[in-house]
This record gives structure tokens, sequence and C-alpha cells, in this order.
């Protein structure tokens, strides 16, 4: 690809994707969201999670040959 | 955070700052008002979906607030915000499908500053906006941000935790994709 062929797909592309306004907001404040957020962090875990987690320890355990599918579906 | 802009955190008082390491809510809020449109506003650029930037600002944030310990202020809170929210928004891109309906929704609803060129016509630039879609994120992103918001490549380049001839390298790699793309479409740039 040539450097006009490169302008000619730049220019495309900026057809294709008008740039974002300069003065693009947030429709709401989002503060609120944000506190929301920093306080999802420090409520415990649930009860399942850690169940969830123990199973997949112990199928590991049982079923080593399992690790590599895991970690490939990760 | 357009590149021409002063670094807005050149108005934050160092105290903030400190305060903001420290753990302080209100210095934390103080930067959020100063910072959220400017964060918003390039996450807009990236995933081009007013609602999932919104989602990504708050994520941003979060991301923030959990790394301030590693907050280094001599670099400034700006540079630093930006390449979290880049990282966020990255993450949302890997997430998606490379389907072409996102593109083409997130286009009407986008508050745009260019028009179209009639020359083109509606159809090839809806075929180009899907093509870019299924492109690989990392080489979509460093694309948007370079060619179509005409983001400086060293702006981009701290963005993305990548040198400038790596951008330069995305960019070119993402623009050849997108003409492979479109010639099989029979679209020829």
């Amino acid at each position: 690809m040539n450097a006009h062929d490169e302008d000619r797909i730049k220019k495309l592309l900026q057809q294709a994707l008008p740039r974002v306004a300069e003065d693009a907001q947030p429709a709401r404040d989002l503060w609120p969201a944000v506190l929301r957020r920093m306080d999802s962090r420090t409520a415990p875990l649930p009860w399942f999670d850690w169940a969830l987690l123990a199973g997949l320890v112990a199928f590991a355990a049982f079923f080593p040959a399992s690790i590599p599918v895991f970690l490939y579906y990760l | 955070m357009r590149s021409g802009a002063s670094d807005v955190s050149d108005q934050v008082p160092d105290q903030v700052l400190d305060e903001f390491r420290q753990g302080s809510v209100a210095a934390f809020e103080t930067l959020f008002r100063q910072h959220q449109r400017a964060v918003y506003g390039w996450i807009l650029r990236i995933v081009r979906d007013p609602e999932a930037a919104e989602d990504l600002t708050v994520e941003t944030f979060w991301r923030i607030d959990r790394a301030r310990a590693r907050f280094q202020p001599w670099r400034g809170f700006e540079p630093w915000a930006r390449r979290i929210a880049t990282h966020a928004a990255l993450d949302w891109l890997r997430t998606r499908r490379p389907a072409s309906e996102q593109t083409a929704l997130t286009v009407e609803d986008l508050p745009a500053a260019a028009t179209a060129d009639p020359v083109v016509s509606a159809e090839i630039r809806q075929k180009t906006a899907q093509a870019f879609g299924r492109l690989p994120p990392r080489l979509r992103i460093a694309a948007i941000l370079a060619v179509v918001e005409e983001q400086p490549h060293k702006t981009v380049a701290e963005a993305l935790g990548i040198s400038v001839p790596a951008v330069k390298l995305r960019v070119f790699r993402a623009l050849r994709l997108l003409r492979k793309d479109l010639e099989q479409q029979g679209i020829t740039p």
C-alpha cells in the first residue's frame, strides 16, 4: 500500500466515522455511580462464588489434565 | 483531552493530588469533577457509544481510585487517567462481537463534529464502518485515535503504553486490513 492509497483510505475512514464533537459530555452526573462502584468493591464475595472456586480447585486436584483446558478458556 | 489543550491537572493544587493519593474521597471528587468530561470524551472517541462511554467513565474512575497508590503526581493526572481510560475502553472493545450493527447504531447517535461528503455514498460509508468494526481492537483503537480523531501519535502512544513507531505500525496495519476487507466487498477505496 503506497502513500496515495493510504491517504485515500484515511479519507474514506474519516467519512465513515465522523469525529466526536469537542464539547461531548455525559448526559448525567456520573459521580453517584462512581461512589456506588467504589462501595461495591468492599462487599464480601457471595458464598456461592467461594463454593464455585472450591469446586474448581477440587476438580483440578482430582483431574490435573483439565487445568490446560481451563486455562485455554480463561 | 485534546492534545492542544493545557493539562487540566496543572490547575489542581498539589495538595489535592497528595490528598487523593492518601485516600481522600473529597480530593478524588475534586479530580473527578475536573476530569470527568475529558475522560468521557476520550472514551467516547474510542467506543463511539454514549451509553457505554458513561459506564466506562465510571469504570475508569473506579480503576483510578484503586490504583491511587501508584499515582505519580509529577507525571500529571490527565495522561495517567487517559491511559487507564484507554485500557478500560480496550477491554470493552475486546468483549464486543465484531458485528456490523454496533457501528451502524452508534454513528447515528454520536455527537459528531464532521459532516459527510456527498461524493462518498452512504452505503460505502456504512460498509467502511462495518469493516472497521471487524478489525482487531488494538488496531482499531490506534486507527480511530490517530486517523479519525487526529490525535498526535505521541498522545496515542502514551495512552496505549506503546512507542510512537508502534502506533504508526498499528495504524498502517489497520488501514491495510481495512482496504483488503473493502476490496473483498468489491469496494476500491
